[in-house]
């Protein structure tokens, strides 16, 4: 379960590069949920992501992780609860490294790395199996380099690096925005067969009201650093791409009418 | 022959300072200049404890261990203070002039009196092979020289096999895993901070270590003795990538030794045939200049070539 109150976080304060990225995010995600994150470009949905993760301390708030207060833990630390996807695909594996080498770092995520064999017999022959039933030929190519692979087949490696020991949170960080439509459709496929099989409490940053309708039992709606809109249950499944549309619509109207609002004030009284 | 014998012996010394070379720069991309001062610390300390009777098995130890602080030091520097690793290094390595200084109490200790680990495996050769020259191919060679080719060749392939060993653990993995993608390391929970430490630490001890085996060799530790030797290393590193090429990590690592070995050999050659010695660190430099330089040179040459065709 996660929780978040009332996070904060302005970067390069005061200087004019000021972006107020997190104004006060109020969020609790039930055990086993999977919630989707949707908002424009700096609405802030990457950045609730990273604060999560740890990636940089908020500036205000406190965020709770199964039951503890990780708001202080550095990024490594909190590995050992959250896996992670990144929207890069080159950001989530090593490419120079063969795909064994890598899963057996993600094998002794959040764990002490001691000076056993890395490639032991002990994981390959699961690893093996787990790789195989991707389907894509990868089971036995792995020795060869992860950077050799295409963005699809990495992504896919990657999820399953993040999920192999089952983490308390998951995030996928618009994991398929740097994918070509049909690998997109593969790892979305992968994705939900993960979350479904491993129950895992899950937030996913996207772009896409398609996925956003078809994947999750909550969508969450972000502008301008805080949760704008909070759909779930019937409500959620009811919904169709076009509704997100329109509710985006909406908020852009509702921006536009403060910008010539107070386009009007400054005039007035300026 | 002696010659030759000479600077096998030298570049294989020296491989060490290859392999210390190739984990800051080809592993964690730092160009780690603490080399430099660290080389001349392992000497300085190795020097100070030979002339005290300290058993050499132990004062090369400690050498070692004094290049591991050092490296240690400039890891933390950069890490924990955020300063450029290159400005990191450059603090330690000038903090380390006068470190050394310290140590050995003047600039210049001679070893020739003392017992060392060259001494030792001198005698142990002449009591082996019951001469004072052994025959090898048809050459006559001194068996106290022989036997220091053997000593170092030892050294070489135990630090190989050691490193080779090291870098396929679960804690070697993800140290290589550091200087590849530091985002996703952390991502799966090491904490990459501890381990860029660890391993400048690992490479300045290797480092430290070579420079005490060196100081036996040579008779004697000097102050000035690591002027340059970050560039010697990437010498020998680049030498070894153009011989066995990077695809897998025992032939890279055998690469630094066998890099180290040949361009030890050619520095050797050249001065022979007449090479101002002084010129030696200028021609250095421009090799790695040109060695870094010219595969991307002709990579653009090659690209314009397949537009214009």
């Amino acid at each position: 379960m996660l929780k978040l109150k009332g996070l904060h976080k302005t970067f390069n304060p005061g200087t004019v590069n000021e972006v107020r990225a997190l104004q006060g995010v109020d969020l609790t995600i039930e055990e086993g949920s999977f919630v989707v994150v949707l908002g424009m470009n700096g609405s802030g949905k990457s950045t609730l992501l990273n604060a999560v993760a740890g990636s940089f301390f908020v500036d205000e708030g406190r965020i709770e992780l199964a039951g503890i207060d990780v708001t202080g833990w550095p990024e490594h630390r909190r590995a050992k609860l959250i896996g992670r996807v990144f929207q890069n695909p080159f950001s989530g594996t090593a490419p120079s490294m063969s795909i064994a080498e890598n899963f057996a770092l993600a094998t002794h995520r959040g764990k002490p790395r001691g000076l056993g064999w890395a490639l032991s017999p002990k994981l390959m022959g699961p690893l093996r199996d787990r790789i195989a039933s991707l389907k894509m030929g990868l089971e036995n190519r792995l020795d060869n380099a992860i950077g050799s692979l295409s963005g699809g087949q990495r992504q896919a490696l990657t999820l399953l690096m993040a999920s192999w020991l089952k983490p308390s949170l998951l995030l996928l960080d618009e994991h398929t925005a740097a994918l070509d439509p049909k690998s997109a459709e593969q790892v979305i496929a992968l994705t939900s067969e993960v979350i479904q099989r491993d129950r895992l409490t899950t937030l996913m940053v996207t772009h896409s009201m398609h996925q956003a309708v078809s994947l999750g039992d909550r969508i969450i709606m972000m502008n301008k650093g805080r949760i704008f809109h909070d759909f779930r249950g019937a409500e959620k499944r009811q919904f169709r791409p076009e509704d997100l549309v329109d509710r985006f619509e909406e908020i852009r109207r509702r921006e536009q009418l403060d910008e010539t609002a107070a386009d009007l004030l400054r005039r007035t009284y300026v | 022959m002696t010659l030759l014998l000479g600077a096998l012996t030298i570049g294989l010394i020296l491989s060490l300072l290859a392999m210390g070379v190739f984990i800051s720069f080809r592993i964690f991309e730092i160009p780690d200049i603490t080399t430099d001062g660290s080389i001349t610390l392992g000497a300085s300390i190795c020097a100070v404890l030979l002339i005290h009777h300290v058993n050499p098995f132990l004062a090369t130890g400690a050498g070692a261990v004094g290049g591991a602080m050092a490296g240690a030091t400039t890891g933390i520097i950069h890490t924990k203070f955020k300063i450029n690793a290159l400005l990191a290094g450059i603090l330690v390595m000038t903090a380390l002039y006068s470190v050394n200084l310290h140590v050995m109490g003047r600039s210049n200790i001679p070893l020739m009196q003392a017992s060392t680990l060259n001494s030792h495996a001198e005698e142990l050769g002449a009591k082996l092979l019951q001469a004072q020259t052994i025959n090898v191919l048809g050459w006559t060679v001194a068996s106290a020289d022989a036997a220091l080719l053997v000593l170092a060749a030892a050294c070489a392939a135990i630090a190989g096999l050691v490193l080779y060993l090291f870098f396929r653990t679960n804690i070697g993995t993800a140290m290589r895993a550091t200087g590849d993608n530091a985002q996703m390391v952390r991502a799966l929970g090491a904490n990459v901070d501890g381990y860029i430490i660890m391993g400048l630490a690992l490479s300045n001890s290797l480092v430290a270590l070579s420079g005490a085996l060196l100081a036996q060799y040579q008779g004697f530790a000097d102050a000035q003795m690591g002027i340059g030797m970050i560039v010697w290393g990437l010498a020998s590193v680049i030498i070894g990538e153009a011989l066995t090429g990077s695809r897998t990590l025992g032939l890279t690592i055998m690469g630094a030794i066998m890099g180290s070995v040949l361009f030890r050999l050619l520095v050797a050659t050249a001065l022979r045939w007449g090479l101002n010695p002084n010129d030696l660190k200028l021609i250095t430099a421009f090799f790695v200049f040109a060695a870094l330089v010219l595969p991307g040179f002709f990579a653009r040459l090659n690209r314009k070539k397949a537009a214009t065709a």
